[in-house]
Formats: structure tokens, sequence, C-alpha cells
């Protein structure tokens, strides 16, 4: 029966529809011919350094003091107070920043691993199993997509209250545990990455339901589960809205910590802004090690969506 | 010949013909497992999903509905029949009407330059550049800094004695800007937030849907003397219609929901001293949470939900004829197929 598992793979990554389109891009890329001029790079330049100037300027300020920022003649090269200023950060007894970044780390991660099984398992039974009001069920996802469930926050408040849940870390999770995106997307994905033949050759080798979901669409669904995980960890990082409803000072997330920042040291901006760059050097580092993949799953969303 | 397959066995009757074609390896017990497993297996996998989305995404958005019905008691945490009354009370209330303009207001400065911007830089992105990756990925960059952090940063940036911005137009000798006082200029100063963040990640969205535009309509319009520009004008355009409607339609459901950026704008969070930027989710915090008026901060929750419900309408009757007038062509042609053949 592992005999399954070998075989299948080498047809799945075959049938990647992606494939195909790279290949004629890379062919038509060539048809489209020349290299673009210099002003294709300016204009990019721009976009780039438009991109990365808020980041700039928070580094720049957040290494000053508090001085810098009414300072005429503010140089525009940062200064050397970044830790100091981040050790102030984390040392305010009312951001509470440590609280905070674990919270941000545990509540993303579940978050994000509970729509990626949820979805996968959802869209698993869309896109490759017959059942009585798939049709119909489907089209009633699609159709909440356009539901802004953000709107719920008054019952879910009462609901959370009555629990005793307010201040808790759960009160943020379990509104979000699942994502209507997130079947549609992996229903769109399996759909077109297995072919039909590879469900029916494991259920004539007598593969339970099961085990035909384990070992042909758990590892069809990897890259597209990986690419959902990550859109949706980022997501669940920078809420703010609900988190700031429900959480309190004791135990926020890093915006809300950011929130707390701000009405602690108005004037203080070389404060404030060193804690933007703190609590957003996580997702930079996440962005380092997989940008790419939260690029080519934005792109790949697209063409599906 | 697959789909057929399948179908086959998804149909009631399939279970019979399946031994058939395999009648070695089954026995009559895990037959009747298998059949079994065939029939309630899909219902299995969806119901997490559907079991967890109805109870936290659905039911509270339609017990909102009766909520914003009632008058709302805190401390017996029950409410009292109140008909319309808390609608009326909403829309009698001037700054219902003030937030109602500012979110419209905020949503246009913030959507339209964003969508053209973000074509431009999606044609620049589509053109054959060198290091394609390092280019996607800087423009993708401000995606990952959290709403509330660059709301800090452009406020800042904006502010109305030191800020950057000011300090910029006063050097060159024009006057500084009131950006928290006049609400134009405090709705361009949260438009500039909002375009900040989300214009690199429509651009990446368009250049996907440009990239399966096929090539050849390129190579025959070339062939025919169009440069450039007419390229983009009367193939990538019309070819992206339906994607540009997707955009709109998913950024006038986030856009008229804006709140993180009005609301970490200034020190306290309620919209300016004269609501120059209060926005209705905004207001909608106020009701709920500095008033705790839970009844009519439902209802102000469903009278948004009814406002973007009319406008996602609007852009869906738009997309529909939009997608007719474009008969065949261009990112249409492929998805139809995809769609045919999943199912």
């Amino acid at each position: 029966m592992s005999a399954i598992s070998t075989p299948p793979l080498a047809i799945v990554e075959e049938n990647l529809p992606n494939d195909g389109r790279r290949r004629r891009n890379a062919r038509t890329t060539r048809i489209r011919g020349t290299r673009p001029g210099f002003w294709v790079y300016m204009g990019l330049a721009v976009v780039v350094v438009s991109a990365i100037f808020p980041y700039y300027w928070s580094f720049l300020i957040g290494s000053g003091d508090a001085s810098t920022l009414n300072d005429p003649n503010m140089s525009w090269i940062p200064g050397g107070n970044f830790i100091a200023n981040a050790i102030t950060v984390v040392n305010n007894p009312a951001v509470n920043f440590w609280p905070a970044l674990w919270n941000s780390i545990f509540s993303s991660t579940v978050i994000a691993a509970s729509v990626v099984v949820f979805s996968t398992l959802a869209g698993w039974a869309f896109a490759k199993l017959r059942f009585r009001g798939a049709k119909g069920l489907l089209v009633f996802v699609v159709a909440t997509l356009a539901v802004p469930t953000q709107l719920g926050v008054v019952p879910l408040y009462i609901l959370f209250a009555d629990l005793g849940w307010t201040g808790q870390i759960g009160a943020i999770i379990v509104p979000a545990l699942t994502s209507a995106f997130g079947v549609f997307w992996m229903t769109q994905y399996l759909s077109q990455t297995v072919p039909d033949e590879l469900i029916e050759a494991a259920r004539v080798d007598g593969a339970s339901m099961l085990r035909t979901f384990w070992t042909v669409g758990v590892v069809a669904a990897r890259p597209a589960a990986a690419m959902l995980f990550l859109f949706t960890f980022v997501n669940a990082w920078n809420q703010f809205f609900w988190p700031f409803i429900v959480l309190d000072r004791q135990s926020p997330t890093l915006p809300v910590a950011l929130s707390l920042l701000q009405s602690n040291y108005f004037v203080d901006y070389s404060i404030v802004l060193a804690g933007v760059l703190l609590a957003t050097i996580p997702l930079l580092i996440l962005f380092a090690f997989a940008g790419k993949q939260l690029v080519s799953g934005i792109m790949a969303g697209a063409v599906k969506g | 010949m697959t789909a057929t397959d399948t179908r086959a066995t998804a149909s009631p009757d399939s279970p019979v013909r399946k031994p058939e074609r395999t009648p070695r390896h089954i026995m009559s017990f895990s037959s009747k497992l298998s059949r079994w497993d065939l029939k309630v297996s899909p219902y299995l996998y969806i119901s997490p999903f559907f079991i967890l989305f109805v109870i936290v995404g659905l039911f509270p958005i339609a017990y909102t509905a009766v909520i914003s019905l009632q008058e709302w008691d805190l401390v017996r945490n029950t409410g009292t029949f109140v008909g319309l009354d808390q609608y009326i009370w909403i829309l009698s209330q001037e700054q219902f009407w003030v937030a109602l303009r500012n979110t419209f207001s905020i949503f246009i400065l913030s959507s339209v330059p964003q969508l053209i911007l973000a074509l431009f830089i999606a044609a620049m992105l589509d053109r054959n550049i060198r290091a394609k990756t390092f280019w996607r990925m800087s423009v993708l960059l401000p995606f990952v800094m959290a709403p509330v952090a660059v709301a800090l940063i452009f406020s800042n940036l904006f502010g109305d004695n030191h800020g950057l911005v000011n300090t910029f137009l006063t050097d060159i000798g024009l006057p500084a800007i009131g950006w928290h006082k006049d609400p134009f200029w405090s709705h361009i100063a949260i438009a500039t937030m909002v375009n900040f963040r989300w214009t690199g990640y429509n651009a990446l969205i368009l250049l996907a849907a440009m990239q399966a535009v096929p090539r050849d309509y390129y190579e025959a319009a070339m062939l025919d003397g169009a440069n450039a520009f007419r390229q983009f004008w009367s193939i990538t355009l019309p070819s992206l219609r339906p994607t540009l409607i997707f955009v709109i339609i998913t950024s006038t459901i986030g856009g008229l929901q804006i709140f993180d950026e009005p609301r970490m704008y200034d020190q306290n969070g309620n919209g300016g001293a004269d609501q120059q930027w209060l926005t209705i989710t905004l207001y909608l915090y106020k009701i709920g949470w500095g008033e705790f008026n839970f009844g009519r901060a439902a209802a102000l929750a469903w009278i948004l939900f009814l406002i973007i419900m009319l406008i996602g309408l609007i852009n869906l009757a738009i997309t529909r004829r939009l997608v007719r007038d474009d008969g065949g062509r261009g990112v249409v042609r492929p998805r139809r197929r995809k769609k045919g053949a999943s199912q």
C-alpha cells in the first residue's frame, strides 16, 4: 500500500498548471523581445524607494532622541539610540511588550494552522469528492466571501463577555479559526492540481477515503497550504479592530500594544517609532525567508480568484 | 473520460458498480464499509469548517440584526425589543452622516489613485525586467507592516507642526497644510496610509492577470504596428476587467470598514476634534465601547453591512455587463475553461 505515495507524487507534479504557464511565459517574454529601458527601472526604483521610506523614517527617528524630530538641521543618517529606545519600549510597564509578542506569535500561528487544516479538508471534499449539495455549498462559501464578518463584533463581544473570555487570547483566536477565502483557495488549487484518475486509482487499490486524502490530497496541497499559511499568518498578526476591543492592556497583541505606546509617549516619537519598528521586525524576518512564497501565493490566488 | 469515472463513483448506484471492477479485493463487509466511507467522508471533511464558520462567522452577523432591534441592558445582559428605534436614532445623528461622508471620501481617495498606480506598477513589472523576484518582493514590502504601525509613521510624517511633509512644503515656499485640522487633507493623509500598504499588493494581483493574457495578441498587435501604449490600452486593459472588478470589490469591502488608520491618526482616536476623520467603524466603536450602547452599535453595524452589500451588488452588476461585453477574450477565456474542467 505504501507504494501509492510515490507514483502519485510524480503525476501530481507533472500536472501542476503553473508549470505550463511558466514555460509559456519564458517563451513569450522572448517574443516580447527587448529588455525595457532606463525609465522602467527608474519608475520601479521610485516605487521601491517609497515602499522602503517609511521603514527608514521610523528607523531614523527611532534611533534618535526626543529632540531629533524638532531639530531643523536633522541629519538623514540614523543616530545610535535605537537599542536604547527599543529597551525603553520593552521595559515600559504600560505596553507589556513580551506578553504582546508572545500573544501575537501564538495566536497567529494557531489561526494560520487551523485555517490551513480546515480549508484543506473542505477544499479537498469540494474539489475532488462528489456529494449531494456540493455545488450549492460551494456557491454559499463563495458568496460569504463578500460578507464582512468583522461586523459581527457586538454579539461576539457579548458572547465572550458572558463566557468570561474578554482579555483572553482565545477570544481573538476562536473567531478566526476558519476562513471562507481559505476554502475557496484550496478548492481552486486542488481541483486544478490533482487529476481524477489518481483518486480513482487509489480507490481501486482499496485505499480508504482518509488514506486517499492523506496520500494524494495532502501531498498535492502542500504548496498551496504553505501560501495560505503565510497569508493568514500575516493577516492575523496585523489585526487590530477586534483584538483592540476584546483584549485588555495586561495581555495585548503587538498592534494593540503599539496603540498603547502612542497614548503613553505621544510627545516622544523616537520611542513610538522605535516601537513600531520593533513590532514589525518579526514579520520582516518572516518576509526575508518567505517573501517569495508570499508573492507567488498572492499572484496565484489572483489568477484563480 | 476521467470525469465520467468519478461521477459514476459519486452517483448513488455506483457502490454496486465499483466492486464489479475489482471483485477479488473486496469482501462483503469491507465493501459495505467502503460504501459508507464514500458517502459519509465528504460531509466529515467539510463539517468542521462549516460548523465553526456558521457559529463564529455568520451567526454573529445575523444576531447583530436581533440586537439592533433591542435596547441592550449590560447588567442583565439581555435586551428589550424596541423595533427600529435604534436605526432611527442612528440615522438622525449628524455624526453618522459626517462619518458616512468621511468613509466614502477616504475610500474614493484611496481606491482610485491606488488602482491607477497599481496598474502602472503592474505594467512595469510585466515588462521583461531583470531581477523580477527582487522587484516583486520590494513592491510587497509595505503589506507586511501592520496598519497600526503604518498609521503611526504617517501621522508623524503628516504632523501639523514638525511633520516632514509640512517642513518640505514650507522649505519650497508653500504654506503648511493643516493635516489634522482640515477634513479633506486629513482624508488625504489617511488615504495615503491605505495606498502605501495596498498598492503593491494589488499591483501583484494585476500583474498575475496580465501574465495570463495570451502573448499572441501582443505579437499580432505588434505586426499591425501598435505601439506599447496602444497595446496596453487595447489588449491589456480590456483583458484585465474581471480582475479589476475583483480588486475593486475586495477593496470596497475592506475600505468601507476602515478603522485602524483613522483610529491611530491622533492620540485620542476619536476621529478628530470636529469629526474630520470619523469613519463609520470608528463611530461604531465609540457607540459600542465608548458609550456601551450595544443596541445602537449593532444597528450601525447592520447599516454598514447593508451599504457594503449594496455597493457590492452594484459592482457585481457592472462585472456581469463588462464580462459579457468582453466575450471570450483574455483572462475570461482560460477561466471559463477551468470552470468547465473542474465541474
